[in-house]
């Protein structure tokens, strides 16, 4: 279609003029006539929903919410044809087939093996080994080979020693959905661990022995504890009910040796709702820091982010500092139980503050032990009371501990952002499907591409130039504050206001400093390989000769393309180093040097499916009003009431 | 831009015929001014009735007046106190949080007020016309709008030095009085009429831009935390007394030692840099969207909570640009 315009939400007067294309797989808007040929692509799996709104005299508007937070606002000139776009888009936005999704169609051009090496990237099995395991007390079980015992958990899982498989089926059948206790985390400094599963099918006064002994063989696997944690994420409220439909809790009596636990995270219902509410305060025109904080605050949704938060720093103490293990689990224990042990996890082990940790960490306590993906990030059409924004709340989590602990993980925000888009877009096979089963059954492994070698790849966009693997911050434990720390828990604009480019710092702290860094380790590289010229010159006793200096191959460079390899897989050690290096003399035409880094072109912009932001300019918004009337206008005179004209009117 | 107290209208709109000269002479030919007066209008109108007042149109016709009321006074320390109360009690819930924040309006007032500079920064940078402001007395919210508007459009004032400057012309020698404003802070039972943090809600203001533009100010968070003690207690002369002629009668300058001189002393001066500073010679404008405007944790919760793990990554910011 063309002659579309397309909005920008702060400033009415960058609407673009252009193109509007739909594709099998995308929504693309290509602006006319401009140089740079400015395109903004949007993936019909990120679609959330389509929004048309009233005729004005201008053409039809359509609005776009997708589930990373960007909003495309789009005016077509005639109705005819935004009914059309709108029809579509509502049908491309939910398919009924996964063949439908972009994943079977994107093609990376890499050949079968490397498609194979990119799935082989996060192996648990090596993971379980890192953590110690199989050991004197715990071993790998196949009880559910062909997900006899529960299809929704993987075929390989890690059970006590002494829990038999007798032990195992029995309890499988007196849980939820089958989801036995099984491990997540082995803590290997104290034995202590956390297991999850799903709720006991005790209703009031149901038992089964074989759940019991599964309780009792989680203990012994710890010595150092005569007892062991039970903890129900679910507000005690919640769990009595489920008890009146034959399910519910641990009964303590029953249970030998157990303390149990309520840590009340809301249900996934309560967290879609708060998600809404909280979009809706992004979406306000000009709101007051009023509107602002107590629609946040309404929402909920730094409260629930707290909670969880709360709930993996509960489990984290119990086993670092009490060397008590933990059984974790809500009502299905596939959501908040998710969310819980990982946070947990990674408070508790530095491993997975690094980059291939973490998404180690996703695959072990989302991936392999059946998150419902597709139900709650609508990777098909299905019901809409099955989305919820899990996986987004733990990645805040995570977010807001790097802001807590700048220097603890090996990743940056960016990394987070771009986990978080692929979760909705669909474009890679990990996250598609509801388990293990499904997606083996759907051969998702030999059909498309594992986002993990992705990233991998790119990787130098994600790290934090903060992190050294021997800084304090990153060994051991991670312990935030409890409280009072409420203002710890900030709005992530990062996330929710994304694609708002006038909201954010212009320039990226961390982009400069990954830049200082890798030209330091380059020139660092030089240093030697000029000390070890110098000293074979020396060697050979010609004196005479002067040491060349590289310096026009190090303007080149400086490009800062992410082709140092040196990069590529154990965290740097910047610390010692860098004291002794002597800094440039200017006799060697550094000016321009350090202008490089600091230009717009050298910082990484690797957004997927979206246009680089052209704006040159150091400011952040446009402050020419954004009255109705467009233009550039004076700020009016005052009178009765304040006129709307100037942008900067409170 | 240029900055003065309100003209003593009064009830009967008194004419000051060298005071529309004076303001006459400010602008070239054909072209226009901005007076941005910190009050409400409806303030401004009432002022009348105690012999002050606005420029009436008629007087001043090539200047045109925009209202932005900024909160100063009584009003502001309130804010503040309730701020500072709220911060420390450990009893507020996560429920209650946010409500309890917006409740002091502190952060209003801080997005109002880079607002308005904005404002000012905006005629004289986009719309190449002079501006006057003035509130009342010209010592507080004037005083707000002048140097912050000066920071957003000044790479000058953005370094060390050009900040200090930048404070001892706009602040110290302007005459805001300091010895009244900043006498008990927010723990003083004694609601003083005077008290008003004025000075800590410019100084926000700049922390502000500093989080919006980490590269473009040459000195750090320190510094500020610095300004705001000494502002209140200082063993050093350049706050004490309410303005220059006070200063000269209490021989300020020969009986105390000046900050300046202190924090510019060579090894005193590297803890206040910036290791991200980079001269940025053009205009700053910050986004005042709610949620671009935080909480400066820095100040507020300095002795709640620890600091050690933002310092440790200042610490490695610095050793990295150091040892670059």
């Amino acid at each position: 279609v063309e002659n579309v315009r397309l909005l920008d939400r702060l400033s009415s007067r960058k609407a673009a003029l252009g193109t509007l294309y739909l594709t099998a797989t995308h929504v693309i808007f290509v602006e006319n006539g401009s140089e740079t040929r400015k395109e903004t692509w949007v993936l019909h799996s990120q679609i959330s929903s389509i929004e048309k709104q009233a005729t004005t005299a201008t053409g039809c508007p359509l609005l776009i919410r997708c589930k990373n937070f960007q909003i495309i606002q789009l005016v077509i000139p005639q109705e005819r044809d935004c009914h059309d776009v709108y029809i579509s888009l509502i049908r491309l936005a939910r398919p009924v087939k996964y063949e439908e999704l972009y994943c079977f169609s994107f093609n990376p051009k890499l050949d079968k093996e490397e498609r194979e090496q990119g799935w082989k990237l996060v192996n648990l099995n090596e993971e379980y080994n890192r953590m110690g395991i199989p050991n004197s007390y715990w071993q790998i079980s196949d009880v559910n080979r062909d997900y006899g015992v529960c299809d929704s958990y993987p075929t390989e899982v890690y059970v006590p020693k002494s829990a038999t498989a007798h032990i195992i089926v029995g309890s499988s059948k007196f849980r939820s959905r089958r989801r036995f206790p099984a491990l997540s985390y082995y803590y290997k400094d104290n034995n202590a661990s956390i297991c999850r599963s799903s709720q006991p099918l005790s209703g009031f006064s149901a038992r089964c022995l074989e759940d019991e002994q599964m309780l009792q063989a989680i203990r012994k696997a710890n010595p150092g504890s005569d007892f062991i944690y039970v903890v129900d994420t679910r507000p005690k409220l919640n769990a009595m009910a489920n008890r009146a439909a034959g399910k519910g809790y641990e009964n303590e009596d029953n249970y030998s040796n157990i303390k149990f636990q309520f840590i009340g995270i809301e249900n996934i219902h309560v967290m879609r709702n708060s998600l809404q509410k909280m979009l809706e305060v992004c979406e306000l025109k000009s709101p007051s820091m009023s509107d602002f904080l107590w629609g946040l605050e309404n929402s909920g949704w730094l409260k629930h982010i707290k909670a969880i938060m709360d709930a993996g720093i509960f489990i984290a103490k119990a086993v670092a500092e009490e060397g008590v293990s933990v059984l974790v689990h809500c009502s299905d224990g596939w959501d908040r139980t998710a969310q819980v042990c990982s946070v947990a996890s990674l408070l508790l082990d530095p491993y997975y503050r690094t980059m291939k940790g973490f998404m180690v960490l996703i695959e072990k306590d989302w991936v392999s032990f059946g998150h419902k993906f597709n139900h709650r990030y609508g990777n098909l059409d299905g019901d809409p009371k099955e989305i919820s924004p899990v996986i987004d709340q733990f990645i805040e989590c995570v977010w807001q501990l790097m802001e807590q602990f700048p220097c603890a993980f090996e990743f940056n925000e960016r990394f987070l952002i771009h986990i978080q888009h692929h979760v909705y877009s669909c474009q890679f096979g990990n996250f598609l499907c509801n388990s293990q089963k499904e997606r083996r059954e759907l051969k998702i492994q030999e059909r498309t591409y594992s986002l993990w070698a992705h990233l991998w790849k790119n990787r130098a966009d994600y790290l934090n130039p903060l992190y050294r693997s021997d800084h304090s911050q990153t060994q051991g434990t991670l312990r935030p504050q409890m409280a009072p720390c409420n203002f710890l828990y900030k709005f992530w604009s990062g996330m929710y206001n994304r694609f708002e480019k006038g909201l954010h710092p212009r320039q990226s702290v961390t982009d400069y400093l990954m830049a200082v860094k890798e030209e330091s380790q380059q020139l660092e590289e030089e240093l030697e390989v000029l000390g070890e010229r110098l000293a074979n010159l020396q060697k050979s006793q010609l004196t005479d000769i002067k040491v060349e200096s590289k310096q026009q191959d190090r303007s080149k460079q400086l490009g800062l393309s992410a082709s140092n390899n040196s990069l590529a897989n154990t965290p740097q050690d910047y610390s010692n180093d860098l004291k002794s290096f002597p800094s440039r003399s200017p006799s060697q035409g550094d000016e321009e040097d350090s202008a490089l880094i600091l230009t717009q072109d050298n910082l990484k912009s690797s957004d997927p499916d979206l246009s680089a932001n052209s704006d040159q300019e150091s400011g952040v918004e446009d402050l020419s009003c954004r009255s109705p009337s467009g233009g550039g206008c004076l700020p009016s005179e005052d009178s009765g009431k304040d006129s709307d004209e100037a942008v900067f009117l409170a | 831009m240029l900055r003065s107290s309100q003209p003593l209208t009064g009830p009967n709109r008194k004419r000051c015929r060298e005071d529309e000269v004076l303001l006459g002479t400010v602008l070239d030919e054909g072209e226009r001014g901005f007076i941005i007066d910190t009050r409400s209008a409806q303030a401004a109108k009432q002022a009348r009735m105690t012999g002050g007042g606005t420029e009436p149109k008629s007087s001043y016709p090539r200047w045109r007046r925009l209202h932005r009321p900024l909160e100063r006074g009584r009003l502001l320390q309130e804010s503040f106190i309730k701020l500072v109360e709220a911060c420390n009690d450990a009893s507020v819930n996560m429920d209650r949080w946010l409500s309890r924040l917006e409740s002091c309006r502190w952060l209003s007032h801080v997005k109002a007020a880079l607002s308005t500079a904005c404002l000012a920064a905006q005629c004289m940078d986009r719309e190449e016309a002079s501006v006057l402001v003035h509130g009342a007395e010209g010592t507080d919210t004037t005083l707000l709008v002048t140097a912050l508007a000066q920071v957003i459009l000044d790479p000058s004032c953005r370094t060390l030095v050009g900040f200090q400057g930048l404070l001892e012309r706009e602040w110290i020698q302007a005459g805001h009085p300091f010895h009244l404003r900043c006498s008990r802070s927010a723990y003083s039972h004694a609601r003083l009429k005077q008290e008003a943090p004025l000075f800590l809600l410019f100084l926000d203001c700049v922390w502000q831009l500093s989080r919006q533009f980490p590269f473009s100010l040459e000195f750090s968070e320190r510094l500020l935390l610095t300004l705001f003690d000494n502002a209140y207690a200082s063993a050093y002369g350049t706050f004490l007394c309410n303005n220059e002629k006070e200063r000269c009668l209490c021989k300020v300058k020969e009986n105390t030692h000046s900050l300046w001189a202190w924090l510019n002393e060579p090894e005193e001066k590297m803890k206040y840099l910036n290791p991200l500073y980079s001269h940025n010679s053009l205009v700053i404008w910050p986004s005042i969207e709610p949620q671009s405007i935080q909480l400066w944790q820095g100040l507020f919760f300095r002795w709640i909570r620890s600091s050690q793990y933002l310092d440790e990554a200042w610490a490695e910011i610095q050793q990295l640009v150091e040892g670059n």
